[in-house]
């Protein structure tokens, strides 16, 4: 029996975030609560390493290592930049609104660091078992986040919720991952699509079977209508820093797993998938951008909203292009940054017994701070899709793989929802431009500190990234057509 | 000389940038931002001169190109050009802007960096539409001027100014959208996005119909047709002085243009087709409209009728070509046609914007637009009084004025295609100096009406340069329109040529 030893240089940043992990908890434990930032501090050290590395790492080539079950290719090097991207704006934004409420400790920066090594295992995952292991440290550092805030009852209510729906979802994927396993005989994602191709007919029910667990569970995961329940009650109930972590970097993740196991893996069973992801896109811009114009509370309007973007991202996936991947990938980086935007606005506006979450509280932000009006201003025209903001060519590039895929009315049915949507972003621009501020609330709103300038630089940079959008569409189309 | 500069990139990100400047520098300085503004603009005419006087009169190629790639993944360029269509609309909106930055100089007092910033913002991403050889270009022109528009009508506005300006913008963007799918299926079947690849794609007569469709809801709502029109008067009554201004003289030629530049181009089969929807609408717009504005109690409701009907004109001299084709078999009126349509896109663009400008000069002294508030302002207001009767003839059409050769060259061209329609047409005629004389008369002649009329004062010398200019324009226009039809002569029968090809 042979021996190798694995090629560790792929999974390096994914052991150094592990290995830092488990350091910063050593340490966090000695440390006293007046000196919290220290965690902080090296949490974000940790991800600017990890980016480092990923850097350093880089190459156009594919890599498989560990008995093929971890990847390295040009795609998961771009996701996990992202990754590591938003997280570090996450962190930046939510260490003023946990230093406010008391609630600024070392276990929010940990769980968060193992989430997003969760994610990177998800984005490098090349075996169900990868896949699914990436997945559940995602998860079960997410429901403690959501929960983390243990005085809250709304927030605990959100975590059970949570965990209960996220709980049956990994069981519906298991389920499916299982059926998989005994029609075609393997883990491996590379194996698993060879059988696929060559198997015989009277596979073909059993197999669309198990592909339909998947499909329910990846759905489930990203919020798709009708699996979308949780999405608002979670958004809503959860602590806004948390929001703002678990609305903006998984998304990028569960992009990569969708890939990952529907593309790589069941890509030869296209055509049954696309049929499925049709369904859960349309309803999903329906739901999310119809329900999103009845909500009063800004979180769960912005929740109803990221129903709606999932519905766009799975129209880039389903049309089974490269250039659909592509434009998809596109979609999710955007997303992300704009979503860590639209909830790090909330976070900036919030003050101790003031959370900033209702669509009220945004009434006469011209007047209060006319820039970061501004800046909001562009996070939702980005988020509606109007150039010049970078949400604008997310958009034009999913309807583009949907067209060039010949399904022209899916891409009308989408622009009329997106319409629709315009009309609640709108309205949040309306309040904070043309209505005088709340009774209470006309004192202007003083920016400060890292917050500030971040939030900024994140709303500039939805802007910069529309009027030369060149560069990071080249870098997915990189990515996912080499 | 000017004929290696990047004027085009100069004239749309003079303004843009100068915007920013102006709010940067002029937020807690009126001062600062009123002079720093009308330096931009005055610096963004002044720069857009050179357009017209090298311009190459007998060529119809774009002219002034500029190409950097810019989305290499989709090919999309950043690639401007001019011709003689899209040359004479970026001079009036420089000159406009001009206009509408010192027309705001007293009358708009609340943050008045941030006015002068929207307008000089607009102003860049309408000549960068004006100017966009590419596909997606002019479509993120056409969208991201939504977005100063919605604020300028919403902050700036009157009391329904939320409902107005939610209307415009969902009006605009619910047009447009459907264009964006209809550009991105011809990118599919051409491989590029530049407007001159879609000219020469073959299409289908299906396809041509559902793209042309498309691209009628965009520009439709935009100039506006009936019935897609009721957004304009919403949002003229609501939107401030300036905002009606832009709106009229510049936003509604848009969809003008985009006819030109991409419905009869891209689907002359479907237009062909469809030309009687299209001659029909515009001539219920011209009669319909002209009736409904005749009973109008708002000043500034009642101008944006009249631009509905107008406007009316326009699309009736567009469409009527292939009418005069499938009647006479030749050509030659199609061109009168589509020149009479654009002289009256440039000359409407005059017109009301004096019209508008005029109502504001009232409203600025009085805050009321209604009709019955006014009488006899010719007692006080002379000057004022002069300037809007000869804006009003204008409007009606009377010879010597702008108003008349562009509806006197659609009218002809209808007599070729049939009688009825140069017949209807020409109703307006009637129609137009019913509702306007109308108006001369309840507003400025007679006795004077009430105290608040007594009290009036005339135009201060700002207006009067105001009123000056657009005068001096729709008079030289009027009498002397023969260089704007040579600017526009060989684009024009460029275009005749090019759709009188089947693209079957």
């Amino acid at each position: 029996m042979n021996f190798e030893i694995p090629n560790f240089l792929p999974a390096v940043p994914e052991m150094f975030v592990l290995g830092m992990a488990c350091l910063i908890l050593v340490i966090d434990a000695f440390l006293p609560d007046s000196r919290r930032d220290v965690t902080y501090g090296l949490v974000q050290a940790t991800l600017v390493g990890a980016a480092g590395l990923t850097l350093w790492l880089m190459g156009p080539e594919t890599i498989l290592t560990f008995s093929d079950t971890f990847v390295k290719d040009p795609m998961a090097d771009i996701l996990k930049l992202a990754v590591y991207v938003t997280s570090f704006l996450v962190f930046l934004y939510s260490r003023p609104y946990l230093m406010e409420r008391g609630i600024h400790k070392g276990e929010f920066y940990i769980l968060g660091l193992f989430a997003v090594l969760g994610m990177m295992i998800m984005i490098s995952g090349h075996n169900l078992l990868t896949l699914y292991l990436g997945l559940e440290l995602l998860s079960l550092s997410s429901y403690a986040l959501v929960a983390f805030w243990r005085d809250n009852s709304r927030a605990t209510e959100a975590a059970m919720k949570y965990f209960v729906l996220g709980a049956l979802a990994s069981g519906l994927l298991l389920y499916g991952m299982s059926m998989i396993y005994g029609m075609t005989g393997s883990l491996d994602i590379a194996v698993i699509a060879a059988e696929l191709v060559a198997a015989d007919e009277s596979l073909n029910i059993p197999l669309v079977f198990g592909l339909v667990f998947l499909v329910v569970a990846v759905a489930f995961k990203l919020g798709a209508v009708p699996f979308h329940m949780w999405v608002p009650d979670v958004y809503d109930g959860a602590p806004t820093a948390v929001t703002l972590f678990i609305a903006t970097a998984p998304k990028i993740a569960a992009f990569a797993f969708l890939m990952r196991l529907l593309v790589e893996g069941m890509g030869p069973m296209h055509a049954d998938w696309q049929g499925m992801l049709i369904i859960l896109a349309v309803l999903s811009l329906a739901v999310g951008n119809v329900i999103a114009i009845a909500q009063t509370s800004i979180k769960r309007m912005l929740a109803y909203s990221t129903i709606a973007h999932i519905g766009f991202l799975f129209m880039g996936i389903l049309a089974g292009t490269d250039s659909g991947y592509a434009s998809a990938m596109f979609y999710v980086i955007v997303y992300a940054i704009t979503a860590a935007g639209g909830f790090g606005m909330i976070v900036f506006l919030s003050r101790k017994g003031f959370e900033a979450d209702q669509i009220d509280d945004f009434k006469g932000l011209a007047k209060r701070n006319p820039w970061f009006a501004f800046i909001m201003l562009l996070l939702l025209f980005s988020m509606a899709g109007v150039p010049p903001t970078v949400g604008f060519y997310a958009k034009l590039a999913v309807i583009q793989a949907a067209v060039g895929a010949d399904l022209v009315w899916l891409a009308i049915v989408a622009v009329i929802f997106s319409i629709i949507g315009a009309f609640y972003y709108l309205r949040v621009v309306k309040m904070m431009f043309f209505d005088d501020p709340q009774e209470g609330a006309e004192e202007p709103v003083q920016p400060s500190g890292a917050l500030a300038t971040a939030l900024s630089i994140n709303g500039l940079a939805v802007l910069l990234l529309g009027i030369f959008p060149g560069l990071l569409l080249s870098l997915t189309h990189y990515a996912i057509i080499g | 000389m000017f004929a290696d500069w990047p004027i085009l990139s100069l004239l749309i990100w003079l303004p843009i940038l100068g915007g920013f400047l102006v709010l940067a520098a002029g937020r807690d300085a009126p001062h600062v931002a009123r002079r720093l503004g009308l330096a931009v603009a005055v610096a963004t005419f002044v720069a857009s001169l050179p357009l017209w006087f090298t311009f190459e009169r007998g060529t119809a190629d774009m002219q002034f190109q500029e190409l950097a790639s810019w989305i290499p993944a989709f090919n999309v360029n950043y690639h401007l050009g001019v011709d003689g269509i899209s040359m004479p609309l970026i001079l009036l909106t420089t000159l406009i802007t001009v206009v509408v930055i010192v027309a705001a100089w007293e009358s708009v007092k609340d943050r008045i960096a941030y006015y002068m910033a929207a307008m000089l913002v607009m102003e860049g991403l309408m000549i960068g539409m004006f100017a966009a050889m590419d596909a997606v270009l002019f479509y993120v022109f056409f969208e991201a001027m939504l977005i100063p528009m919605f604020l300028v009508i919403g902050i700036w506005g009157g009391p329904r100014r939320v409902y107005a300006t939610l209307k415009f913008f969902l009006y605009t963007f619910l047009g447009s959208v459907f264009m964006l799918v209809a550009l991105i299926w011809m990118y599919i079947q051409s491989g590029s996005f530049l407007i001159q690849d879609f000219h020469a794609l073959q299409i289908g007569l299906t396809a041509q119909i559902l793209i042309f469709l498309a691209f009628f809801m965009a520009f439709a709502v935009k100039i506006p047709m009936f019935p897609v029109h009721t957004w304009l008067p919403d949002a003229h009554v609501e939107a401030p002085t300036g905002g009606s201004v832009i709106l009229a003289a510049i936003m509604l030629k848009i969809g003008g243009y985009g006819f030109l530049r991409f419905s009869l181009p891209i689907t002359p089969d479907a237009s062909a087709v469809l030309d009687t929807m299209m001659i029909v609408l515009s001539l219920i717009a011209i009669v319909y409209i002209g009736v409904v504005a005749l009973i109008q109690s708002d000043m500034k409701k009642l101008i944006a009728y009249s631009s509905i009907a107008h406007m009316g004109f326009v699309t009736l001299g567009f469409f009527l070509a292939f009418y005069i084709y499938s009647n006479t078999g030749d050509w030659e009126g199609a061109s009168l046609g589509i020149a009479g349509g654009m002289v009256q896109m440039i000359s409407h663009g005059f017109i009301s914007a004096a019209m508008f400008l005029a109502v504001g000069v009232l409203y600025d002294r009085l805050h009321s637009r209604q009709i019955a508030d006014y009488g006899g302002v010719v007692n006080t207001m002379p000057w004022f009084a002069a300037f809007f009767v000869l804006f009003a003839m204008a409007n009606t059409g009377l010879p010597g004025t702008s108003g008349f050769v562009g509806e006197f060259m659609v009218i002809l061209a209808a007599f070729k295609a049939d009688f009825w329609i140069a017949f209807l047409a020409a109703t307006t005629l009637i129609l137009a100096a019913g509702y306007t004389l109308w108006l001369v008369k309840r507003v400025i002649f007679g006795a004077v009406a009430n105290e608040n009329v007594a009290g009036l004062s005339d135009m201060n010398r700002r207006e009067f340069f105001l009123m000056g200019v657009l005068a001096f324009f729709t008079l030289l226009l009027g009498v002397w329109p023969a260089p704007l039809l040579d600017v526009m002569n060989a684009t024009i029968d460029h275009l005749v040529a090019h759709i009188a090809q089947s693209k079957l």
